[in-house]
Parts: C-alpha cells; sequence; structure tokens
C-alpha cells in the first residue's frame, strides 16, 4: 500500500463564497507499513489533508492514489478525535459497523469478539459506550477503523483528549498492534513528543503551505523509556524550534 | 419492589399534594363553603362514575378511544411521512414546513364547525380535530431528530463508504428517536383533547358529548366524572408512550 499525494490543492470556500488556499500543491509520500505523523500549527491544514485522503473532501487540483489508483471513499479506514460511538449500539456492534456498510467486508462476530479480547474489552462486548472510560472507548474506536480492513489508518489526534497517564498506555498499545498488523498509519497529532515516539517520519506542515519530511532514527520496537532518551528529546527540541519559529 | 419504591419516591410529594387538594375540596362542598354545583366533591364524582358505569365505559368511552385511536394513528403515519419527506427534499420542505405551521395558528374551536360540515356528525369530523392537533408535534419533534444528527458521524461513516439511506437507517433514525418521542407524547396527549373538542362541537355520543350534556342539566358531578376518565386515560397513554420510549431507547436510559 502507497499512498501518493500530488500536487494537491484544495480551497476552502464559506457560505458567503469567499475562498481560503487550505492546501497548495502539496506533495507527500506515504510507503507501505510506515507510520507517519503530521504535525503543524492550528490552521496549516491538517485535518483538511485527511479529510481529502479518506474522500471527505475533493481536492480542487492534483491527485490523491492508493497503490496507484485515484482514492474514493471507504478505501482507507478513518477514526476522528472523537471517539464518535454511536450511544445506541454496543461495543461490538459499534466495531462491526463497517462490515454492514460494506457488503463485500465479511466480519464475523467471532472475529470481532477475538480482538476485543486482544485489546482488553472482551468483557464490555455488549456494554454501551457511556458505560465505559476514555481510554477504553478510544480502543474501540480504533477497532471499528482497523476492521474496515483497510490497509491505511488515518488517526486524526485520536489521544488529545486522554489524561497523560492513559495516553502514555494507549500509544504503547497501538505501536503493538501497529507492529503486529504490518499496517500503514497517518496520525495527525499537535503532542510533539507522541510524533517522535511513534513514528518512522514526520512530516511538519508549515503555514506557508510548504512540508518538511523529517525522518525518525530510533529503533524499533519502541518502550516509553526511550522517551528520556537523548535522541528524541533533540528531535522534539528541533521540532519546537522550527515550529516556535514560525510565529516570529 | 424496587420500581414501586422508586415511584414512590418520584412521586409521593405530588401524591400526597393531590390527597390534600381532594381532602379540602371534600371539605369546602360538604360544608357548602363552595356550591356543588361550581366543583362538586370528589366523593361525589366517583360516585357518579360508580352510578353511571355502563353508559361511561361501555358506550361513550369505546366511542372516544375509537376517534382518539384512529386520529392519533393517522397522525403518526401522516407525521412522520411528512417528516421524512421534508428531510430528503428541500422542495417538500420549503413547501410544506410553513403550512405545518401555519396549521398550529388556526384556533382549532372556529375550525371544527367546518369539519362537521365537510364530514356531518359522523366520527370522521372528530377524528379531522384529532388529527389537525396532534399532527404538529409528530413532524416537528421527527424532522427536527431527523436533522440533529451531527456532521462528525455522517462524515465517520461516509469514509466507511456508507450511502444516504444506509446513514438515513444507520444514524439519522436511531438518532431522531428521542425527539421522535418527545413528540409522540404531547401528540398523544393532545389526540386527546382534540378528540374531546370534537365531540364537544358535534357528537351523540363520546365521553365530550357526555360531559356536554351534563353540563346542559347543571350536573357538574357527571361533568367531572368523564374530565376524570379522560384525564385517567390521558396519563395511561402518556404512561404507556413513555413506557415504550423506555424499551426502545434503552441506551438513553442505562446508568
Amino acid at each position: 500500500m502507497t499512498l501518493v499525494l500530488k500536487n494537491v490543492s484544495y480551497t476552502f470556500r464559506n457560505e458567503a463564497n469567499q475562498k481560503n488556499k487550505v492546501i497548495s500543491d502539496l506533495n507527500m509520500e506515504v510507503r507501505n507499513g510506515d507510520f507517519v505523523s503530521l504535525i503543524g500549527k492550528s490552521g496549516t491544514g491538517k485535518s483538511t489533508i485527511l479529510k481529502l485522503i479518506t474522500g471527505l473532501l475533493k481536492q480542487d487540483e492534483g491527485e490523491i492514489l492508493i497503490n496507484g489508483k485515484a482514492i474514493t471513499l471507504g478505501d482507507v479506514g478513518y477514526m476522528p478525535q472523537r471517539d464518535l460511538l454511536l450511544p445506541w449500539r454496543t461495543i461490538i456492534e459499534n466495531i462491526m459497523i463497517a462490515s454492514e456498510i460494506q457488503k463485500d467486508l465479511q466480519i464475523t462476530k467471532d472475529e470481532a469478539r477475538s480482538w476485543l479480547d486482544r485489546v482488553g474489552l472482551l468483557a464490555y462486548e455488549n456494554a454501551l459506550p457511556d458505560q465505559l472510560s476514555g481510554g477504553m472507548r478510544q480502543r474501540a474506536a480504533f477497532l471499528r477503523a482497523l476492521l474496515t480492513g483497510k490497509d491505511l489508518l488515518l488517526l486524526d489526534e485520536p489521544f488529545g483528549a486522554l489524561d497523560a497517564l492513559t495516553k502514555k498506555d494507549m500509544q504503547t498499545w497501538l505501536l503493538s498492534i501497529w507492529q503486529e498488523l504490518n499496517k500503514t498509519i497517518l496520525f495527525i497529532t499537535h503532542d510533539l513528543e507522541e510524533a517522535c515516539f511513534l513514528s518512522d517520519r514526520i512530516l511538519l506542515l508549515h503555514l506557508d503551505k510548504t512540508l518538511d519530511d523529517i525522518p525518525v532514527n530510533l529503533s524499533r520496537p519502541r518502550h516509553p523509556e526511550m522517551l528520556h532518551e537523548m535522541e528524541l528529546i533533540t528531535l522534539r527540541h528541533n521540532l519546537e524550534k522550527r515550529i516556535a519559529h514560525e510565529t516570529n | 419492589m424496587k420500581q414501586i419504591k422508586q415511584w414512590l419516591q418520584t412521586y409521593s410529594l405530588f401524591l400526597i399534594f393531590t390527597l390534600i387538594i381532594f381532602i379540602l375540596l371534600e371539605y369546602l362542598v360538604r360544608s357548602e363553603l363552595i356550591p356543588a354545583f361550581i366543583i362538586p366533591a370528589p366523593t361525589s364524582v366517583i360516585t357518579s362514575i360508580i352510578e353511571n358505569w355502563k353508559p361511561l365505559f361501555l358506550e361513550h368511552l369505546p366511542a372516544t378511544l375509537l376517534e382518539f385511536l384512529i386520529g392519533f394513528v393517522i397522525a403518526v403515519v401522516g407525521g412522520v411521512g411528512l417528516a421524512v419527506g421534508m428531510f430528503f427534499s428541500k422542495i417538500v420542505e420549503k413547501t410544506l414546513y410553513p403550512a405545518v405551521l401555519i396549521s398550529q395558528m388556526i384556533p382549532i374551536i372556529a375550525l371544527s364547525p367546518i369539519f362537521v360540515l365537510w364530514f356531518g356528525y359522523t366520527i370522521w369530523s372528530k377524528v379531522a380535530v384529532t388529527v389537525l392537533i396532534s399532527f404538529f408535534p409528530i413532524v416537528v419533534g421527527t424532522y427536527d431528530g431527523l436533522k440533529s444528527s451531527d456532521k462528525e458521524y455522517i462524515e465517520l461513516l461516509r469514509s466507511m463508504g456508507a450511502t444516504r439511506m444506509s446513514i438515513f437507517k444507520k444514524l439519522n433514525i436511531p438518532m431522531a428517536m428521542p425527539s421522535f418521542f418527545s413528540g409522540l407524547k404531547l401528540a398523544i396527549v393532545y389526540a386527546l383533547v382534540g378528540a374531546t373538542i370534537g365531540e364537544w362541537l358535534g357528537a351523540s355520543e363520546g365521553l365530550g358529548y357526555y360531559s356536554r350534556r351534563m353540563s346542559g342539566n347543571l350536573n357538574s358531578e357527571g361533568v367531572f366524572a368523564a374530565i376524570t376518565i379522560l384525564t385517567l386515560l390521558g396519563i395511561l397513554m402518556f404512561a404507556l408512550i413513555s413506557l415504550i420510549e423506555k424499551r426502545v431507547l434503552k441506551w438513553k436510559y442505562t446508568d
């Protein structure tokens, strides 16, 4: 699975038909099995890029290709910032919703149960989302994206609303699942430490619409102790400086 | 047992208040501080219901129930149908939503004689009033509920490749349910009022007709007997819808 964005531009039009070019001539590539984080100040268009890749928005110019084919709705697994679990559906019904929508996607209840078991939610298969903690809900939302059966997962600040301790647990959990499944992940975050810890590459979006591609040369597998390694700390400082520089 | 305890906790203050009012009324009427033809003593109303149970429960109550049920079912089917039509079509919404709103500005009492002209003294003049009065909360409740789906949920389902019909079934309908039931609870009470008004303005049977006839005879116990049965019927219907709501919307009432 390779995702390629070629010269992509997108202009947002408000109700008064005023135009705001959010993405301009963007080029990027995410290769099979990569964990790539997309960072940048608010307003740089990170979420817009994700919506373009999902097919929810249509670019004005350029191409978005998965394995050389133009992207369409239903081609990727998408996890928004809010878990958006449907409150009337049980956890197992929530994570299986994609298989109800896509007729060619066959996920059995047993498969869904085994996934719930793997993420520690089997005891909650018939619980309603309101009965789960924030971390549990995010795990269920991740499973819902995973059970779309797509190779590319787009995660839009999935841990943004969690407390620091839960967030750390979720990061380690996400890495273990990703390593096991060989999925490709494009991850949006505002947390630079999180981006450094999780990613193979970091894409830094600037306010002038340019993009830096920064490799993360930390070994795999990663452990929480690595958060204190000099290489990660130095990288985070560098990123901070680059972003802070933009405000000046 | 737990449910009874919970019920008593919720309604005990109201029950005590009602009991005090009844005792006070009984005292005021019995001691002739209030004439019985103005407000009858509660025990006289109960006696009147017991003495006249045959015509009240075997003749007038079934007549009112029939008008009420036919009217309510038409209002629910038509109201939900219109709300769905307006949800899917801007043209339908722009054409009919103002008409729905205007229908509520019409004084029903003034319109009822027209229905008698159109439908005569048949059941349909009462059904028409019932439909007109209970239609509005169902349309508005359903329509607002259907529109209440969060854009983010819609985007999530679309990102999975969901069609509009699939989003309607999996998101819009369940999301509309709480608002639909709020409308339904209002409508069922209004429907009973509608059937009664219809009978007041032209009927030969029904609890509304009975209370008007008793009023003409200055028989306040008879009037209040009909009112009491109508009130109890209204409470029963409201409770029934609430019960169905709690079953259907289990997720909303789960702790």
